[in-house]
């Protein structure tokens, strides 16, 4: 079955998982910015990662018939450190016209703090300001309740909100219902630990419906399966419920949510554009995504890679280093300066 | 009982059917998990915030009464409504610690 994963940190995947996820169904995902396990040192470092985002992974999710959409912020891990965010916030806007952003996240909570909630709102007047989508995390464990609470009160006591642009991530049982009561986006993240297991998730589709709840494997650097979305289908079959349920949960929310923005469209079928890059090279993946993938990412590689953004950075040390992509990704971007002549869809040799 | 938005498809005699190996599994993980504790010995694990709170999850599941998940969720939760002044700590724990807070 076709899925789009509405939360998936792909930096930390290897581009074997791209693999499965592309061979299990999924046509899209979108990475919000998140805390790489460490504090970053600068905001030079966010710099880099949002070059990450906007032009070496788009690429790299190509190659697999994925299309990838990205949101930025900076982290509510590292949002106590006040002097950062307020760094981070400034070079945030120079972003936010790159094609595979969507709007402003992961923001949110840690571990409930005032910094972090005076972070927390200096990122939605961000949006605010450059009328952007907004993708919330919520605390982990003991905190979630009260991050949770603290967050839909604070965005619901401001009437410029709308809450059918935003989503409020990592709901569980105690707190899915005040986020849906407030009219609020929501999503279940299926984790092996610490969040929600698909069984789980498909109580609280029986208990609440489907409306406005959305799946997703967030995939991170801790444990996590980045085929969760698919076991949630497979739960969902193993508890009877039909695929047209399954399909809303996993494919037609997403495209409700997400196609909130003008950036985010569906081009051609999941795998078949994956299969005919292995199969018969570059060049047809490359002109079915070009074709059909207007205002899409796969604009936003070639937009990049002519930028010279992407040239810099994407084709020297960072991309042909990597066991990853490979020389091809390289080429694809880095010979960038014309974006006419970027290759879009070009499957990496591991030679 | 909450009536469910989506019914669930199979009996109460499926879902047994079904689910029960692997549910009978976990409540043996918890057995040999709280055996483990008691043959240490030393009494640590019995006063830890997050054993205390173990506990008390425990008793809602023996307790019966729908639904359980909520009030389960919410002992292993913080319950304050004021934001720290300064974080404590980068990580969760997993429970709340009452005495932190003193």
């Amino acid at each position: 079955m076709e899925y789009i994963d509405i939360h998936a940190h792909m930096v930390s995947r290897t581009t074997d998982d791209y693999v499965q996820m592309a061979l299990s169904g999924c046509r899209a995902l979108t990475e919000p910015a998140f805390w790489p396990g460490w504090d970053r040192s600068s905001v030079h470092g966010f710099e880099d990662y949002f070059r990450q985002l906007t032009e070496f992974e788009p690429n790299r999710a190509r190659q697999y018939g994925i299309q990838h959409y990205t949101w930025l912020c900076l982290n509510p891990k590292e949002a106590e450190n006040r002097a950062l965010a307020k760094q981070v916030l400034e070079i945030i806007p120079r972003y936010l016209d790159r094609p595979n952003v969507l709007g402003i996240g992961e923001i949110g909570l840690n571990r409930v703090t005032r910094n972090e909630l005076a972070t927390f709102k200096d990122h939605v007047e961000l949006a605010l300001e450059h009328g952007q989508m907004i993708h919330i995390h919520t605390p982990h464990l003991e905190d979630k309740w009260k991050g949770t609470k603290l967050i839909v009160e604070t965005l619901a006591a401001d009437g410029r909100i709308d809450p059918n642009r935003v989503l409020i991530d990592h709901a569980e049982e105690h707190t899915i219902e005040m986020i849906l009561d407030n009219g609020f986006w929501t999503g279940l993240t299926l984790y092996p630990q610490t969040k929600v297991s698909p069984e789980r998730a498909v109580d609280m589709i029986e208990q609440y419906g489907p409306e406005r709840i959305c799946v997703a494997g967030a995939c991170d650097w801790g444990p996590s399966v980045p085929l969760a979305v698919p076991h949630f289908i497979m739960a969902m079959r193993r508890r009877g419920h039909d695929d047209a349920l399954i399909r809303r949960i996993v494919y037609e929310n997403p495209v409700a949510f997400l196609g909130q923005s003008p950036k985010f469209r569906l081009g051609r079928t999941a795998g078949s554009g994956a299969a005919e890059s292995s199969a018969t090279g570059s060049d047809a993946a490359g002109s079915a995504t070009a074709a059909s993938n207007v205002a899409g990412p796969v604009a936003a590689g070639s937009n990049a890679a002519g930028s010279g953004a992407a040239g810099s950075g994407a084709a020297g040390s960072d991309v042909a280093g990597s066991d990853v992509a490979g020389s091809d990704v390289a080429g694809s971007d880095a010979a960038g300066s014309d974006a006419a002549e970027a290759r879009p869809g070009a499957v990496a040799s591991p030679r | 009982m909450t009536r469910a938005t989506v019914p669930s498809p199979k009996t109460g005699k499926q879902l047994v059917d079904e689910y029960f190996i692997e549910n009978r599994t976990r409540i043996l993980e918890i057995a040999a998990f709280l055996d483990r504790l008691d043959r240490v010995g030393d009494g640590q694990a019995h006063g830890d915030y997050r054993m205390r709170a173990f506990r008390q999850c425990l008793e809602v599941l023996v307790s019966g009464g729908y639904p359980r998940m909520p009030r389960i969720q919410m002992i292993l939760s913080d319950p304050r409504a004021e934001p720290l002044d300064i974080r404590d700590t980068q990580n969760a724990s997993g429970a709340y610690d009452p005495e932190k807070e003193a």
